[in-house]
């Protein structure tokens, strides 16, 4: 049974078929990248996920069958859905600690959320900067509030998008370390990164997205050794 | 925000005030500092004028504490703020001519510009003071509620929302403009003679509407505080700065914009039925839109997105109002225009930027304030 099934999921803007009939499946425990060159629908992939882009045709549904297709970010947040951003999406007013506390979402029962908060300080390392504005944290900080803030709710489904875009070296393995330890037998992971080396080190199995088709589903050695892979993506 | 023109404020984090009331001095201050002016006017009975400006004064105050709510803390920069304003003070002008008529026998003007033999059937009851303060409310209440809705579910956000807010008081003042609506068209409503029975320019009454404007002025913030210091106001920041990712973490959004909105509202209606008995007439000339900007310009000088901040702006900007107006009427325009381009430039937080200020130069108090 998969955590989460996308089923010919087509996005259209315009005359642009951002995702053209895609189909996935993830399973629970899983980690999955999705990789493309630019403009390939991985981004458009997480907005469709999520609820802020509507697509076209197509369905997407959780394991236990409730359909997302067509509701609202927020009852695709509640269903167990959690997105990490691109761009560090954190709110800058408001101190770690209320950041944390909003991410656990409002049905969250309030007996659990000091334990859960103590425990998204703990997983980012961020137990000394509780108290400070999220404005004021460096980049990396925020990166991995806003990864404690999607894991406070205790996610099913868990989508990074990025993870590590201008991490420097020590942060990006700092962080495959974190996603290492996010993994649990009821979660399923979806990852997009441009980062191959962070990509090998997190992901069970990757997809590689071309033109909002897949062109490769497999392991990530599979997809480098792959003819066609290589030509659109990997280059020579 | 994705819109052209980012009109969400900038509140620097780290001056954010904490979650108590002692946690904001300046707040506390204000608080103190209304409600010692309300004893003042109490014991030593100043010049009925004097009483009667700082009535005013109070009035505006609480109309901006009601718009940096929604502009300040929720990122909605409303332009038509002197529509629920107006509603109050039109209510509260039609219950204090339908009450003087009622204790005196003499026709209101209106009555007689339109040779009316009675007053139109929308103004049955208005003699009695609580239905005309709840109607004064609850149609505010339901204005802000059916326009919010309206704009918050398609999602009509940012200059758009503005916009629309002040095309909204635009067309309520071509409305009231109209002679035929029994609300005195473009003369408005004046000549109020009697309030809960008492002849309207009294000492005694004068004081007493200056004191309860202070008093409600000193409510409002006190409450406005505890709504912002509350979880409640840590999602108001957060769909402030970030509404589409407050909403994939699972909140709706739509109801609490919605809510605030109204509540703000309601509070503009609040200062408008305040007003109007202090300053003796309403016309639609306070639905004009350069007044519901003037409202964001008093929350603008006076720093956004603090209640202080609105307060300050709203009487320090009133009061050289009242001062130049009389003065040199022509310049004022030109006075606050000069206001508003050094706030922009220079203080981006407003007149409280001035308090922050010190005197080292910025690399100093960098270098200084570096972990």
């Amino acid at each position: 049974m998969s955590a989460l099934v996308i089923d010919g999921l087509t996005v259209v803007f315009g005359a642009f078929r951002a995702l053209d009939g895609l189909s996935l499946a993830v399973d629970p425990g899983e980690v999955r990248a999705v990789i493309g060159p630019n403009g390939a629908g991985k981004t458009t992939l997480l907005d469709a996920i999520t609820g802020i882009t509507r697509p076209r045709s197509g369905r997407i549904r959780l394991d236990d069958g409730r359909d997302l297709t067509r509701a609202s970010e927020a009852e695709i947040a509640r269903a167990g859905v959690r997105r990490k951003f691109q761009k560090p999406s954190v709110f800058p007013a408001l101190t770690v600690r209320e950041n944390l506390a909003l991410g656990c979402g409002p049905d969250c029962p309030a007996r659990e959320r000091p334990a859960r908060l103590a425990r998204a300080l703990a997983e980012t390392g961020l137990e000394a900067r509780a108290a400070v504005p999220a404005g004021a944290l460096a980049h990396g900080e925020k990166q991995w509030l806003e990864i404690g803030m999607v894991l406070a709710s205790e996610p099913r489904v868990l989508l990074l998008d990025e993870p590590v875009a201008g991490l420097s070296d020590d942060e990006t393995a700092r962080t495959a370390d974190l996603i290492g330890a996010l993994r649990r037998p009821d979660r399923a992971i979806l990852v997009i990164e441009h980062d191959m080396a962070f990509v090998e080190a997190v992901a069970d199995r990757v997809t590689v997205l071309h033109e909002g088709r897949t062109l490769f589903e497999g392991a990530m050695a599979g997809a480098r050794a792959d003819a066609r892979v290589i030509e659109v993506f990997l280059g020579r | 925000m994705s819109g052209a023109l980012d009109l969400s404020p900038g509140v620097p984090a780290a001056r954010r005030p904490g979650p108590s009331l002692g946690g904001d001095p300046l707040l506390a201050g204000l608080v103190g500092l209304v409600l010692a002016t309300a004893l003042a006017l109490v014991l030593l009975q100043p010049a009925p004028y004097l009483v009667n400006l700082v009535g005013q004064l109070a009035a505006f105050a609480i109309l901006a504490v009601s718009l940096d709510l929604v502009w300040g803390y929720l990122g909605i920069l409303s332009l038509g703020h002197g529509l629920f304003f107006a509603i109050g003070g039109y209510v509260c002008a039609m219950h204090l001519l339908a009450h003087a008529y009622a204790v005196t026998g003499t026709p209101p003007d209106l009555m007689q510009f339109m040779g009316w033999k009675s007053l139109p059937v929308y103004w049955t009851g208005l003699t009695s003071a609580p239905y005309a303060l709840a109607l004064a409310l609850g149609l505010t209440a339901a204005v802000a509620f059916v326009f919010g809705l309206a704009s918050f579910r398609s999602r009509v956000n940012g200059v758009y929302f503005s916009i629309i807010s002040q095309a909204l008081v635009y067309v309520a003042m071509l409305l009231m403009f109209r002679n035929d609506t029994g609300l005195g068209g473009n003369n408005g409503m004046t000549g109020f003679s009697r309030l809960f029975g008492w002849p309207m320019g009294a000492p005694g009454v004068v004081t007493g509407l200056a004191v309860a404007t202070l008093l409600c002025l000193a409510a409002v913030l006190v409450g406005a505080r505890v709504l912002v210091a509350s979880p409640l106001g840590r999602r108001m920041l957060a769909c402030r700065d970030d509404e589409a990712r407050l909403r994939t973490l699972g909140y709706g959004t739509t109801r609490l914009k919605l809510g605030i909105w109204c509540l703000s509202a309601v509070i503009a209606a609040l200062a408008g039925l305040l007003y109007v008995p202090q300053v003796g007439i309403i016309n639609p000339r306070v639905l004009s839109p350069d007044l519901s900007i003037e409202i964001a310009v008093w929350v603008a000088i006076g720093g956004l997105g603090r209640l202080g901040g609105a307060v300050i702006g709203a009487v320090a900007v009133n009061a050289l109002k009242f001062w130049l107006s009389a003065a040199m009427p022509e310049a004022w325009p030109f006075i606050l225009s000069g206001l508003v381009l050094v706030v922009v430039l220079g203080l981006p937080n407003g007149l409280l930027d001035l308090a922050a200020l010190r005197l080292k130069p910025t690399w100093l108090r960098r270098a200084g304030s570096r972990p």
